[in-house]
């Protein structure tokens, strides 16, 4: 195994948009929805990093293009030097082996028809150079143990299980195949508050002792800036600002960041009367018509007219140290959670 | 003018000492197959107008269940009510006749449901959903209903009310359904606004339009309202005073600064601990132990127990009043007073 900080995945100019089609026999295409447009990020060994934004700002069809569930329109997925959005065949499955998922509902994720012992153990039919047949029951045993559920209890259904516990189960599937990269799509917004922070501390203890680098979709800002080294914020397809936690949250940059950050609710009352508070008017546009220039300048409150003709570029702007796609870039402090 | 029927219904005007709305000693239980679920246990709070009030507890605890029953749309039978008041403006809703509760409902006690898409009937327009509220309660024709819809969807800030009117629930966005289900909730004026988790379904950024939205509109008429939430964020953002709930029952109640301040509870203590902080960041959160307890086999004693660092020997055995700390504070524990103090076990 190689050393941490090393990189280990490389994105660059990914793009996926979904024809909109006209017509049942003769099907012409009169649009896309631009789901992911042009997106570019690095990801090291051992590191997290974080990815939020609104519905429909792409982040989950961005996590379907890194585990090649979808094929890119264009742009590259490097994994260790070779670009998964290019492989077939063979090559392809060797190269699934290294990017598990995390799902977001443990309700609907888990076949409630299959064994706890069955659900982990799939990953070794799919996969059967990884563990010889009859060594299955005890590498599943002991994935259960990894997460901290009781290994005798292999032949129990889903339904047995809470949804913390449930949960732990899709993070034991997900480790069975002894993965570098953990794509993690909402791993706990559907977990009661008392058992989020449960399955957050599974998730870092894991991170320590495999040395697992992990891609942490969330709209949780709060949870996001606990668990992440690096945090994307993205906007219709786009990344809109990408730099280090503290960068991020105490010195963003673009004006969207800030406004999504002041909208967060601050668990702790006092002086809520004085609260800066940036509300945005209205809803994001249509990824299927968005914007010319900057995709948020129709809810921006810096807008102006270059930002109407002009796409800003993800760069370091002056006066800042962190990557943002704002002609207007500046920091600003804002009330943020947590 | 109102309709009346042969029920005294609850007067308006001055309150007095009164509170608006008062639950005292409810109790709810579900018969299931697997046996009697009691999904609350003795729930008592009170609202005056003007007043939010947050219930705050996780899924389980007994908070929507309480709200149905204020509003009167629990499916009875399963569910079934032994026990309890729900008195507002001094009349016990319990005791009154289908006829009088279906005038208070809506008009009086109106509420904004979760998810709005399933809430809203996907086949009639916004407009006939809305102005449906006029022609019922108010015997208005349609031209004047629809008239009055226009109106409220101005009024909760609906762009291009006049052209959207006739338009179906799936041509607007989720925060644009939620403005329309409250829309629908306000229309006839209600004294008791009941919110069940009003932004749990929307992005920040519509969550803190809405949350801004309803602040507005209370402040204009006055309205109580019930913020049913588990978000600790919210809750800190527009509540007047807090109630926390655990396995049906109240574990804390007070005022909004007191328990962000100095919880006197160990689940409430818990879940403010589990927060993430910036400064605590590369550390392990905190996380209280355990599992909510399931409402089939409850708990003896404290249902809290099997997952508190504060537990004794007499919280296995002993189920904790809801002990007065000051006249405005209440906390169900045994050793609240440890709590307060910060004293772990």
């Amino acid at each position: 195994m190689a050393t941490k900080g090393e990189r280990i995945l490389e994105v660059r100019d990914l793009v996926k948009h979904f024809p909109l089609t006209q017509g049942i026999l003769f099907k012409k295409q009169i649009g896309a929805i631009k789901a992911v447009d042009g997106v570019s990020f690095d990801l090291d060994r051992g590191e997290t990093l974080g990815i939020v934004g609104e519905s429909g700002c792409g982040k989950s069809t961005l996590a379907k293009l890194l585990m090649a569930l979808e094929r890119p329109t264009s742009g590259s997925v490097v994994i260790n030097g070779r670009d998964m959005a290019r492989a077939k065949g063979a090559e392809l499955k060797r190269m699934r082996r290294n990017i598990q998922m995390v799902m977001q509902d443990p309700y609907t994720s888990l076949n409630p028809r299959m064994t706890v012992g069955d659900i982990i153990g799939e990953p070794y039919d799919i996969h059967t150079e990884v563990a010889p047949k009859g060594d299955r029951g005890r590498k599943v045993q002991e994935l259960l143990e990894v997460v901290g559920l009781n290994p005798d209890h292999i032949n129990r259904y889903p339904h047995q299980f809470s949804g913390g516990q449930r949960q732990r189960i899709g993070i034991a599937r997900g480790l069975a195949l002894q993965p570098e990269i953990i794509v993690c799509d909402e791993p706990v917004s559907a977990l009661d508050v008392s058992i989020q922070a449960q399955v957050i501390n599974l998730l870092e203890r894991l991170q320590n002792e495999f040395g697992l680098a992990y891609i942490f979709i969330a709209h949780d800002l709060s949870v996001v800036r606990h668990i992440s080294d690096r945090v994307a914020v993205m906007y219709l397809g786009k990344i809109v600002e990408l730099g280090r936690d503290v960068e991020i949250y105490d010195k963003p940059a673009h004006p969207y960041t800030q406004a999504l950050l002041s909208a967060v609710p601050v668990p702790d009352p006092e002086g809520r009367e004085q609260r800066e508070r940036i509300i945005l008017q209205g809803d994001p546009p249509s990824p299927a018509n968005p914007p010319s220039g900057c995709r948020f300048r129709t809810r921006c409150w810096k807008a102006q007219e270059i930002c109407a003709e002009q796409e800003p570029l993800l760069e370091i702007r002056p006066g800042t140290r962190h990557e943002s796609a704002c002609h207007f870039a500046e920091t600003h402090d804002v009330v943020h959670a947590g | 003018m109102r309709k009346t029927s042969l029920d005294t219904l609850p007067a308006e005007g001055g309150l007095g000492d009164e509170p608006l709305l008062a639950v005292d000693n409810l109790h709810v239980e579900f018969a299931t197959r697997a046996g009697v679920v009691r999904a609350v246990n003795g729930v008592s709070y009170s609202l005056r107008p003007g007043e939010t009030l947050a219930v705050l507890g996780e899924s389980g605890s007994g908070k929507s269940v309480t709200a149905q029953a204020i509003m009167g749309i629990l499916d009875v039978p399963p569910a079934r009510i032994p026990k309890g008041e729900i008195r507002f403006r001094g009349t016990d809703l319990l005791k009154l006749s289908d006829e009088a509760r279906t005038q208070v409902r809506g008009q009086r006690i109106a509420m904004i449901f979760q998810d709005a898409l399933s809430a809203l009937n996907p086949v009639f327009t916004v407009g006939w959903q809305i102005s449906e509220m006029f022609r019922i309660h108010r015997g208005m024709s349609r031209r004047d209903a629809t008239a009055k819809a226009v109106e409220l969807m101005d009024r909760v800030r609906i762009p291009a009310a006049k052209q959207r009117v006739n338009d179906y629930p799936h041509q607007f966005s989720g925060g644009m359904r939620q403005r329309i289900m409250i829309a629908m909730s306000i229309a006839l004026d209600p004294e008791v606004l009941i919110a069940d988790e009003p932004t749990t379904a929307l992005d920040v950024t519509v969550q803190a339009q809405i949350m801004e939205l309803l602040a507005e509109l209370q402040r204009e008429s006055n309205m109580g309202m019930i913020l049913i939430t588990h978000d600790l964020g919210v809750v800190a953002d527009v509540a007047d005073k807090i109630s926390v709930m655990y396995g049906g029952r109240i574990v804390e109640n007070a005022p909004v600064h007191d328990i962000y301040q100095s919880p006197a509870h160990p689940y409430t203590k818990g879940l403010l601990e589990s927060i993430p902080r910036v400064d605590l960041k590369g550390q392990d959160l905190y996380a209280i132990k355990g599992l909510p307890p399931n409402l089939l086999d409850m708990p003896t004693g404290c249902a809290f127990h099997p997952r508190c660092p504060y537990r004794q020997d007499n919280c296995v055995t002993d189920s904790p009043p809801l002990y007065e700390i000051n006249a405005r504070r209440g906390s169900a524990c045994h050793y609240w007073r440890e709590v307060l103090d910060g004293d772990q076990g």
